[in-house]
C-alpha cells in the first residue's frame, strides 16, 4: 500500500469509529438532549413531584384564561393536554394554536410554569398570503412539535 | 487537485478569480439588502423581525459550509500532503469563526423578541456554540506550534474530528425537541418560505458565499507571500557575514 493510501484508510476508519461512538452516545443520552417533553411523554412517565422540567406543545384553542396577572392555558400535542398556570410576562408570539415551551414543575396535575417561551414553526409568508390560505380553507396550524 | 499544488499557479489563478468574486459579492449583498429591507413583506406572525433572517440564515449556512470546506482541505493536506490545501484550511478558520459568531449573535437578537429568551441550551444552539469553539481550537492549535507544518497537522486532525458536529448541527432540530425551528429551506417537500421572503434570503446567501470565498483567497494569498517573505528574510540573514 502506498503511504498516501495508508494515511487515507487510517483517517477514514478513525472517523468511522468516531462517528459510531458519537452516534451511540447521542442515542444513550437522548432524554438529556431534548429541550422539552410533550404532554403524552409527561403523562406516560410522570416526573417526580416538584422536579423542574420543560413542557412543550401547542396552546390549546379556547383554553387561555386570564385572571389578573395569572394566566391559565392548556398545552396539547393534539392527543393529550396538560393544564398550565403562569404568572408573568408572555412572549409576543404567545397565541392559541401556537408552539410554546414552559419551564416549571407539576403540582397536583397542574404544570406551574416559572417561564414561558414561544416556539414558532418553519413557515414564513406575507400576511396577505396567510389570510388568503385561511379563507380558502388550506390553513394548517403548525408550531410545537 | 495536483494542478493547484504549486503555490505560484494557485496565486495566478486566485488573482484572476478574486476581482470577480469581490465585485459579484458586493452586487449580490447590495441587492439582497435592498430586497430584504425594502421589498420583502413583513411575515404574517413575526412582522418586521423576520428581516434578521437575511443575515442570520446565510451566516449559519456559511458557518457549516466553511467548516466542511476546511475539513476537505485538512484531509487533502494530511493525506496527499497538498501544500496549498493546508494554507486554505488555515485561511478558512477565522472566516468560519466570524460567520459562526454572526449567526450566534443575530440568533440571540432574534430569539429575545420571538421566543422570549436571548439564549437557551437546546441541541441546535449548543451544537453551534461547539462549532464556534472548534474553529477557535483549530486557530489556537495552529498558533501554538512554531513549526507551521506540525501546527497544520495538529489543526487538521482537530478539524477532521470536529466534523462529526456538522451533521449533528444540521439534524439536531429533527432528532431532538428544540426551541429552534426545524429547517425552512433545505427540507423534504421544498422550502416553507414564501417566494417574496425566500428570494432576498437566497440573494444574500449568494453574496455571503462569494464574500467568504473572496476572503479565504485573500488570506491564502497573504499566507503564501508571508512565507516567501520569511524565506527571503532567512536567506538575507544567512548571506550576511
Amino acid at each position: 500500500m502506498r503511504p498516501k493510501h495508508r494515511r487515507l484508510s487510517l483517517i477514514l476508519s478513525a472517523l468511522l469509529a468516531l462517528g459510531a461512538a458519537v452516534a451511540v452516545s447521542l442515542t444513550a443520552l437522548r432524554d438529556n438532549l431534548v429541550f422539552f417533553f410533550g404532554p403524552t411523554e409527561v403523562l406516560a412517565k410522570p416526573p417526580a413531584a416538584e422536579k423542574r422540567f420543560r413542557l412543550g406543545g401547542l396552546v390549546e384553542e379556547g383554553s387561555v384564561q386570564r385572571q389578573g396577572a395569572e394566566i391559565r392555558f392548556r398545552v396539547t400535542d393534539t392527543v393529550n393536554a396538560i393544564p398550565v398556570v403562569y404568572r408573568g410576562i408572555l412572549p409576543d408570539l404567545f397565541r392559541e394554536k401556537q408552539g410554546v415551551v414552559a419551564e416549571g414543575h407539576l403540582r397536583e396535575g397542574v404544570f406551574v410554569a416559572a417561564s414561558v417561551l414561544a416556539k414558532h414553526d418553519e413557515t414564513y409568508m406575507p400576511r396577505e398570503v396567510a389570510d388568503a390560505l385561511k379563507k380558502a380553507g388550506h390553513w394548517k396550524e403548525g408550531g410545537g412539535s | 487537485m495536483h494542478f493547484l499544488a504549486n503555490p505560484g499557479r494557485f496565486l495566478r489563478l486566485s488573482a484572476a478569480f478574486r476581482p470577480w468574486l469581490a465585485g459579484l459579492a458586493a452586487v449580490a449583498i447590495a441587492a439582497g439588502l435592498y430586497l430584504g429591507l425594502f421589498e420583502a413583506p413583513p411575515d404574517y406572525q413575526q412582522g418586521d423581525t423576520v428581516r434578521i433572517m437575511f443575515v442570520h440564515v446565510p451566516s449559519a449556512w456559511l458557518a457549516l459550509s466553511i467548516y466542511t470546506a476546511m475539513t476537505a482541505f485538512a484531509l487533502m493536506s494530511l493525506v496527499w500532503r497538498h501544500p496549498v490545501a493546508d494554507l486554505l484550511a488555515k485561511a478558512c478558520a477565522p472566516v468560519g469563526a466570524a460567520f459562526t459568531l454572526t449567526a450566534l449573535a443575530t440568533g440571540s437578537l432574534w430569539g429575545k423578541p420571538m421566543w422570549g429568551a436571548w439564549w437557551v441550551w437546546d441541541a441546535r444552539l449548543t451544537s453551534v456554540l461547539v462549532l464556534f469553539f472548534l474553529y477557535l481550537g483549530a486557530i489556537a492549535l495552529r498558533a501554538a506550534h512554531d513549526d507551521p507544518e506540525r501546527g497544520g497537522k495538529a489543526a487538521g486532525i482537530l478539524t477532521l474530528v470536529g466534523f462529526v458536529n456538522v451533521p449533528i448541527i444540521k439534524f439536531s432540530v429533527d432528532w431532538w425537541n428544540t426551541l429552534h425551528q426545524p429547517a425552512s429551506v433545505l427540507k423534504a417537500g421544498g422550502p416553507a418560505i414564501h417566494a417574496s421572503i425566500l428570494t432576498p434570503l437566497l440573494v444574500m446567501a449568494l453574496g455571503f458565499s462569494l464574500f467568504a470565498a473572496w476572503t479565504v483567497l485573500v488570506r491564502a494569498e497573504a499566507e503564501i507571500f508571508g512565507r516567501r517573505a520569511r524565506v527571503l528574510e532567512l536567506k538575507r540573514s544567512a548571506d550576511r557575514p
